[in-house]
C-alpha cells in the first residue's frame, strides 16, 4: 500500500544508484550521451526530477545544470513537479479520439475531482492528456505509469481511478492493468508480464525503474 | 489470397514465446548470422540492395543503396530507429514486442555489412514493455555469443546499447535523434552540409534503419535478395506491415504484399466499417500524409508510387479510417494539433504556424469561424510549405512543419461544405 508520497527531495543518490549511474555512461562512447538516461535515474530516486537531480546528472556527465535543465526540459516525460505515486496518461491524438477518448478523460478528469474533494487523494494521482501512444489498434488507451491499458471504456476508466486510490498498488503492471480494464489490444501480447512500474517513469531494467513482483514459471525476468 | 509473410510469421505461429530466444533458435533464428560472418561486408550490402527493400520508416529510402553511402571514417555507427510515434502507427511495437530477436540478428547483420562495432537501439519513452523484451534479447544474445567480442569466433566484434526516449515525436526525425542520443535536445539538424552517413552520430558516418526494416534482413539473407525482390510490385517489393485504426470492425497490424487496392485493405482485410456506415475519407500512411477519399482513391493499388503519384505517401504504414459520422474538421484539428505539440521550436513558420492554425481550426470546430479563416488557414500553410505541393515543399529545417498542412488540404480540398457549414450554423453540424 503506497502511502501518498512526501518526496525525500535533495538526498545524495543511493551506492546502487551511483554505481548504475556509472555503468550507463560505460556504455556510451561520450558520456553526454548518458543525459537522457540519467536523468530517468534522477526520476526514481526523488520521486520527480528537482534541481538537485539534474545537477546530479550534470556533475556525472560533465555538463552545467543549465545545460542538464535544457534537455530536460524538451521532453515530456521528464517531470519537473511532482505527479505523485500514478500519472494517468490519456491518449487524445486522432486514432483514440475517433473511438471516444475526449469521453475518457473527462471521465478520469472527473473522477479523480470527486476522489480530491472526499480528501485524501491529492497528490496520489495526476491526469495528463498526451499524444498517440502506439496503441491505435486497440483505442482508446491510457497508461498508468507508462503501463498501457488498450480498448479502456469510460465506465472501466472510473473503475480504473476508483481501484488505484483504494488499492494503492505499490507498483502498477501493464499485463495486470489490461486484464482488469482493459478490452481489445492492438495485437496479441503475448504471455503475461510480471513486470511493473514503480513510480510515474517507463518500466526499465536498466534505469532501475522496474519491479518484479514474483517469479514467472521460467524464473527469468521481465516476461 | 493468403500472402506470404515475412516479419509477423513466427508471432503469428508461436504466440505463447515467439519473444524467446529459445523459440527464435528453433525456428530458424541466428542461421543467416553465421552465414554473414562468411560472406564479405560487400557481399552483404549487396545482396541487400538485390532485394530492393525500400525502409519503412517513412521516407522509403533504398535500405541497401542507404548503406552504401556510409562514409568510409571510423568509428563507424548504426542507429535502430524503435522510436514509432507518428499517429496512427503501432507496427514497431509489435515487431519489437513479439519479436525482438530477428530485428536484433537484422541489427548484427546490418552492423557486419557495414563494419560497425556499436549499435544504438533507440526506442520511444511510451514503449517500456519493448524496452524490456529488446534488452532482454540483447542480454540473451550476449550470453549466446551473439553479441560482444568475436561473435561465433569470426573477429567481428559488435555491443549494441539500448537507449529509451523521453516523449518527443521528432526524434523520430533521425538528425534529432541523433541529437537526442548524444543527450542534447532532440531538435533536427540542418541538412546539407551533413548527413548522418557522412557525419551523423558524434560526427561520425552513421546508418540509421527502422525497426521494420531490419526486421526484413534475415529473411533476405536466408532466402536471398532475388527472393524477396520476386514478392509484391515493383518500387514495393517484400511485405509490408500496415497499422490499421479508426472506424474498423478489425483493427490491427497486417503483414501484406503491396499492390492490393484500398478497397480491398479497408473492406476485406481489416472488416470494413462497423455497422455498415459510409467511408468518408482515410489517411493512407501517417499523420503527416495527405488524406483520401473514396470518389477518388478507393480503387487505388497500395504502393508507394500509385500512393505518391495521387498526392500522398505510405509513409510509416498506418491507415486511419474514418466514417461518415466523423467530423473532418476536429479530426483536422487533432492532427494539426499533435504537430503543434511535437514542433521542436527552432523554425519560425512550424513552430507559431502549428499552433495558429491549431486554434483557427478549434475556432472553426466549435462554431465561432468565419469565412476568412478558410484563406488563413491556406496562407499559413503556404509560410511552412510554399506553393502547398506534393511532395511538399518546406521552409523549415525537416519536415515536420509541412506535415500539419495535409490535414488542412484535405478539409479544404474535400469539405469545404463542412467547414462552411461549421461557420454558418455557428456549431458542428455533426453534433
Amino acid at each position: 500500500m503506497v502511502e501518498i508520497r512526501s518526496p525525500s527531495v535533495g538526498k545524495s543518490w543511493s551506492e546502487e544508484t551511483r554505481n548504475r549511474a556509472s555503468e550507463i555512461i560505460a556504455s556510451y562512447p561520450q558520456p553526454r550521451s548518458a543525459v537522457m538516461p540519467l536523468l530517468y535515474l534522477a526520476m526514481a530516486e526523488e520521486g520527480y526530477l528537482t534541481d538537485h537531480g539534474m545537477r546530479e546528472v550534470a556533475r556525472r556527465v560533465g555538463l552545467t545544470p543549465a545545460q542538464v535543465r535544457s534537455v530536460a526540459s524538451f521532453y515530456t516525460m521528464y517531470k519537473r513537479e511532482d505527479p505523485g505515486s500514478y500519472l494517468i496518461s490519456c491518449c487524445t491524438s486522432i486514432s483514440c479520439m475517433l473511438l471516444g477518448s475526449d469521453e475518457i478523460l473527462k471521465a478520469i478528469e472527473d473522477e479523480t475531482e470527486v476522489l480530491a474533494e472526499q480528501g485524501g487523494a491529492e497528490g496520489l494521482v495526476t491526469v495528463e492528456h498526451v499524444e498517440c501512444i502506439g496503441a491505435c489498434g486497440g483505442a482508446p488507451a491510457v497508461t498508468v505509469n507508462y503501463e498501457l491499458i488498450e480498448g479502456i471504456s469510460v465506465e472501466r476508466a472510473r473503475e480504473m481511478v476508483r481501484w488505484l486510490n483504494k488499492a494503492r498498488p505499490e507498483t502498477v503492471g501493464g499485463a495486470e492493468l489490461q486484464e482488469l480494464f482493459g478490452g481489445r489490444r492492438s495485437f496479441d501480447w503475448g504471455p503475461f508480464d510480471r513486470s511493473s512500474a514503480v513510480g510515474p517513469y517507463p518500466a526499465f531494467g536498466p534505469l532501475g525503474t522496474v519491479s518484479i513482483r514474483s517469479q514467472s514459471q521460467d524464473g527469468q525476468h521481465g516476461e | 489470397m493468403s500472402d506470404p509473410t515475412i516479419i509477423t510469421d513466427r508471432m503469428s505461429r508461436f504466440p505463447g514465446d515467439s519473444h524467446t530466444l529459445d523459440r527464435y533458435l528453433a525456428t530458424g533464428g541466428y542461421q543467416s548470422l553465421p552465414k554473414v560472418l562468411k560472406m564479405t561486408p560487400k557481399e552483404v550490402t549487396e545482396e541487400v540492395r538485390g532485394a530492393n527493400l525500400r525502409g519503412r520508416g517513412g521516407a522509403g529510402f533504398p535500405c541497401g543503396v542507404k548503406w552504401g553511402f556510409l562514409a568510409p571514417g571510423k568509428p563507424a555507427y548504426l542507429v535502430v530507429n524503435g522510436d514509432e510515434s507518428e499517429p496512427g502507427t503501432f507496427k514497431d511495437r509489435q515487431l519489437m514486442e513479439r519479436d525482438p530477436h530477428q530485428m536484433l540478428e537484422g541489427t548484427i547483420i546490418s552492423s557486419y555489412a557495414s563494419d560497425v562495432h556499436h549499435a544504438f537501439i533507440y526506442i520511444r519513452g511510451e514503449y517500456p514493455r519493448s524496452a524490456r523484451r529488446i534488452q532482454r534479447a540483447v542480454d540473451e544474445a550476449y550470453d549466446a555469443g551473439y553479441l560482444g567480442a568475436d561473435i561465433l569466433g569470426s573477429g567481428f566484434d559488435l555491443d549494441v546499447t539500448v537507449h529509451l526516449g523521453a516523449g518527443a515525436y521528432i526524434c523520430g526525425e533521425e538528425t534529432a535523434l541523433l541529437n537526442s542520443l548524444e543527450g542534447r535536445r532532440g531538435e533536427p539538424r540542418l541538412k546539407p552540409p551533413y548527413y548522418p552517413a557522412a557525419k551523423g552520430l558524434y560526427m561520425k558516418p552513421t546508418i540509421v534503419n527502422n525497426v521494420e526494416t531490419l526486421s526484413n534482413v534475415p529473411w533476405i539473407i536466408e532466402n536471398g535478395g532475388e527472393a524477396f525482390s520476386s514478392i509484391g510490385p515493383d518500387g514495393s517489393r517484400g511485405t509490408r506491415l500496415f497499422s490499421v485504426s479508426g472506424h474498423v470492425r478489425r483493427p490491427g497490424n497486417y503483414e501484406l504484399v503491396m499492390g492490393l487496392s484500398w478497397r480491398e485493405l479497408i473492406f476485406d482485410v481489416a472488416g470494413g466499417i462497423p455497422g455498415d456506415r459510409a467511408l468518408k475519407c482515410w489517411i493512407p500512411g501517417g499523420a503527416s500524409a495527405p488524406w483520401f477519399v473514396p470518389d477518388l482513391h478507393l480503387d487505388l493499388p497500395v504502393t508507394l508510387d500509385d500512393t505518391a503519384k495521387a498526392g500522398s505517401m505510405l509513409g510509416s504504414g498506418a491507415v486511419v479510417i474514418m466514417d461518415e459520422t466523423t467530423c473532418t474538421i476536429r479530426a483536422a484539428e487533432r492532427v494539426v494539433r499533435f504537430f503543434a505539440h511535437e514542433s521542436c521550436g527552432q523554425c519560425t513558420p512550424c513552430r507559431e504556424g502549428c499552433s495558429w492554425m491549431e486554434r483557427v481550426l478549434r475556432r472553426i470546430e466549435e462554431g465561432s469561424g468565419r469565412e476568412v479563416d478558410i484563406d488563413m488557414l491556406l496562407d499559413i500553410s503556404d509560410n511552412i510549405s510554399p506553393g502547398l505541393a506534393w511532395p511538399p515543399r518546406m521552409t523549415t529545417i525537416c519536415p515536420l512543419g509541412p506535415s500539419a498542412v495535409s490535414p488542412i488540404l484535405a478539409i479544404t480540398t474535400y469539405f469545404k461544405d463542412e467547414i462552411m457549414d461549421h461557420i454558418h450554423q455557428g456549431a458542428c453540424p455533426l453534433g
